[in-house]
């Protein structure tokens, strides 16, 4: 699948709104529809995306399968600590200590960085062949549905920041260990998320010189998500704005239905300017991925599978050609 | 409650704008900032991360980390009189940071100790829930030096929108809690200081972390520990702020259904913890313009004369596909109503081109500060039920 053929961890990411959860979840399933063991793994607890394939709410670092192929996971900081420390000490009524004290948890609370550490290092874990984690079973591929571009960062940054704060033990070990797997492009890749308007495309490019600055790495993937259909011509959109400025037909419909199509037209005009502010900032070396806007909307099992069909088809194509093309190019 | 935003402001000084991402909240805080002031008050709007063009046009970009005076010559141009003055200011979260420790500091030398802390430097700039602190320590110190009718705050785009509830709690209860002592005094004193146990847990501390790692921290903690009563005191009266009568939460959100999930979320959460609603504002509304769904074939029968058959069957459907996303909007809205127990939000549609301008800010400004009436009216007219006037 294009650029993703390979990785073990695929972190998706964009601004706020443009559809991470929704192409996060068709990837997962695009993936696993491909024969590789996924999970998708969510942050903070949330479990939109497992909502989303209709597999209902997901209980919090519990992996459990959704669907043909494909587990869920939800991690919380919290959880994630508590199995950290576990694996880490010895004895396990040592960690039972540390976890019930009080001091322990405001420290952990109140450490800067620390539940963005925790939580990217169970991901960590998620894409490891021996897994800590008592009874499980190793993936193919971890996709992570990461928050917004600049708290995405955040925790792919946390790995190193920790090495570097730390030196020498096992937090410095664990954040290199961590941080050379996040800064491997055989082994991570991170998608943009991006839908054709002004502040998304913004936020992809931000995301483009963040991500070089965190990690030295170029996204693998942009999708643009949400593509509305060019149906209405430069033309076609001429001849509307002259029947809306002169006679509208009297039935009741026509005055909406001509405005919609103006409408529709300088949406899709906008959608052209900024596919290709987005593409020309990228450059060459990112493919861009368009999906389809669903009139219907695209939080449900059926959008999800037709959208994951449509990334596996376009993401092959735009991989072999080098460049995407949109749903309305 | 019903009526303009500015009907639903009277008496507020300080509005607080809050919603998940990508919904449209810096273009409705701005846009009600500016409403105000036209209307004659002294507003100051603090934004996180503002469009550039937005920010071009409203001075934003220079530096200073305090609110100035929009040239009122901006919107004059855009055809609204400023009876008032409306400042602006974008939110610089590592500076603000810098700020509250150097007036918190009791000397140079522990003020150097803590901004030079690597610590202290991840936390002000890169951690998630920076903004979300820094955000609501600007709004206090604008509040406390009262040169404002009213303050109206952006929020950060956190995807959680309780981020920016819970950011002062968590920074600031560890400092009341017996971990900051136990970094006072990382030692076996510790232990006797605070009972039992916590020897055990320092070197377990030390073997998880490994040992610089430790120290970085108990340095950064001990040269705060200077500031902490000044940090205390502070978070008790940003607290009692956003409880203040004159405080309120506007929540806004976009109708898809993971924003309206987070908004009646983030509703339930305000009512918990005692914090004022003050109304909401549903942005990027597809407007309906009828309640059955669209017959293709008769719509584009009507157009046939005027457009030609195969244009008639292109608006059509276009125009069905639309209604479509309207009728799931106007779901959303319902939803919304019911759930938060009113019937008052204020829809505004999903306005033409750009926004993120100052043209942008007077189209929402329009629906915004509408009357019931005419927002009903402005509603028509953008889903093509009424011409225009």
């Amino acid at each position: 699948m294009g650029g993703l053929r390979d990785q073990r961890l695929v972190v998706v990411t964009g601004k706020g709104g443009v559809g991470k959860t929704t192409v996060a979840a068709a990837l997962a399933l695009a993936f696993a529809a491909a024969g590789r063991r996924t999970v998708l793994a969510e942050v903070s607890g949330r479990d939109d995306a497992s909502r989303m394939l209709g597999a209902g709410n997901a209980g919090v670092f519990r992996e459990r399968v959704v669907a043909g192929g494909l587990s869920h996971v939800s991690i919380d900081p919290e959880h994630a600590l508590e199995e950290y420390l576990v694996d880490q000490l010895p004895v396990k009524a040592l960690a039972d200590v540390l976890a019930q004290s009080r001091a322990f948890t405001y420290l952990a609370a109140a450490t800067p960085g620390l539940r963005e550490l925790l939580t990217v290092g169970k991901v960590w874990e998620l894409a490891q062949d021996l897994r800590r984690t008592p009874g499980a079973r190793p993936y193919d591929v971890v996709v992570l549905d990461a928050p917004a571009t600049g708290h995405g960062l955040a925790l792919l940054r946390a790995p190193r920041t920790f090495a570097d704060a730390a030196h020498v033990g096992p937090i410095a070990r664990q954040g290199r260990t961590i941080e050379e797997m996040i800064t491997d492009p055989r082994r991570t890749a991170v998608v943009a998320v991006a839908t054709p308007e002004e502040l998304a495309v913004t936020e992809a490019l931000a995301l483009r010189a963040g991500l070089r600055e965190a990690t030295g790495r170029t996204p693998a993937l942009a999708v643009l998500n949400a593509m509305r259909p060019a149906r209405i011509t430069a033309a076609d959109a001429d001849r509307i704005e002259r029947v809306l400025a002169g006679a509208v037909p009297s039935r009741e419909s026509a005055r909406p239905a001509l405005q919609a199509a103006a409408r529709a037209h300088r949406t899709v005009r906008t959608q052209r300017t900024q596919s290709a502010r987005l593409k020309r900032g990228l450059g060459d070396e990112v493919p861009v991925v368009g999906l389809p806007h669903l009139p219907g909307g695209a939080s449900d099992p059926d959008a999800v599978l037709r959208l994951s069909r449509e990334l596996a088809r376009r993401a092959d194509i735009s991989a072999a050609a080098g460049a995407g093309t949109g749903a309305a190019a | 409650m019903t009526g303009s935003v500015s009907d639903r402001l009277e008496g507020k000084r300080i509005c607080i704008v809050a919603g998940s991402g990508g919904v449209g909240k810096t273009t409705t805080s701005a846009a009600i900032a500016m409403g105000l002031a036209a209307e004659g008050k002294r507003v100051a709007v603090v934004t996180i991360d503002p469009a550039k063009r937005l920010a071009s046009a409203l001075g934003l970009e220079q530096l200073g980390n305090e609110p100035h005076l929009v040239d009122p010559a901006v919107f004059a141009a855009a055809g609204l009189e400023m009876r008032g003055e409306l400042w602006a200011m974008m939110l610089d979260a590592k500076r603000t940071f810098d700020d509250l420790i150097e007036r918190l500091a009791p000397d140079a030398e522990s003020r150097d100790e803590i901004l030079g802390n690597r610590i202290y430097q991840e936390l002000s700039s890169a951690v998630a829930g920076s903004q979300e602190f820094t955000a609501i320590a600007k709004l206090y110190d604008l509040d406390r030096e009262g040169g404002f009718d009213v303050l109206v705050l952006d929020t950060p785009p956190s995807r959680n929108a309780l981020d920016f509830l819970d950011a002062p709690d968590r920074l600031t209860s560890f400092f009341e809690g017996r971990a900051l002592k136990l970094f006072l005094a990382p030692t076996g004193i510790a232990a006797k200081v605070v009972g039992r146990g916590t020897g055990v847990v320092f070197s377990v501390l030390k073997r998880v972390t490994g040992v610089d790692l430790l120290q970085d921290l108990s340095v950064f903690f001990r040269a705060l520990g200077g500031i902490i009563d000044g940090f205390t005191e502070r978070a008790r009266g940003v607290k009692a702020l956003l409880a203040d009568p004159g405080t309120t939460f506007l929540i806004v959100t976009s109708p898809q259904p993971e924003p309206v999930e987070e908004a009646l979320f983030f509703h339930g959460k305000l009512a918990e913890a005692g914090m004022p609603f003050g109304g909401l504002v549903v942005n990027r509304v597809t407007p309906r313009a009828q309640e059955a769904p669209v017959d293709v074939a008769a719509v584009a029968a009507d157009l046939d004369d005027a457009l030609g058959a195969s244009l008639a069957k292109k608006v059509a459907k276009t125009y069905a596909d639309e209604q479509a996303i309207a009728a799931r909007d106007a779901a959303s809205i319902v939803r919304l109503a019911r759930a938060i127990g009113t019937h008052d939000a204020i829809i505004v549609p999903l306005l033409d081109g750009d926004v993120h301008d100052v043209e942008g800010l007077l189209g929402v400004h329009r629906h915004l500060f509408a009357g019931d009436e005419e927002r009903a009216r402005l509603l028509r007219v953008a889903a093509g039920v009424e011409p225009a006037a």
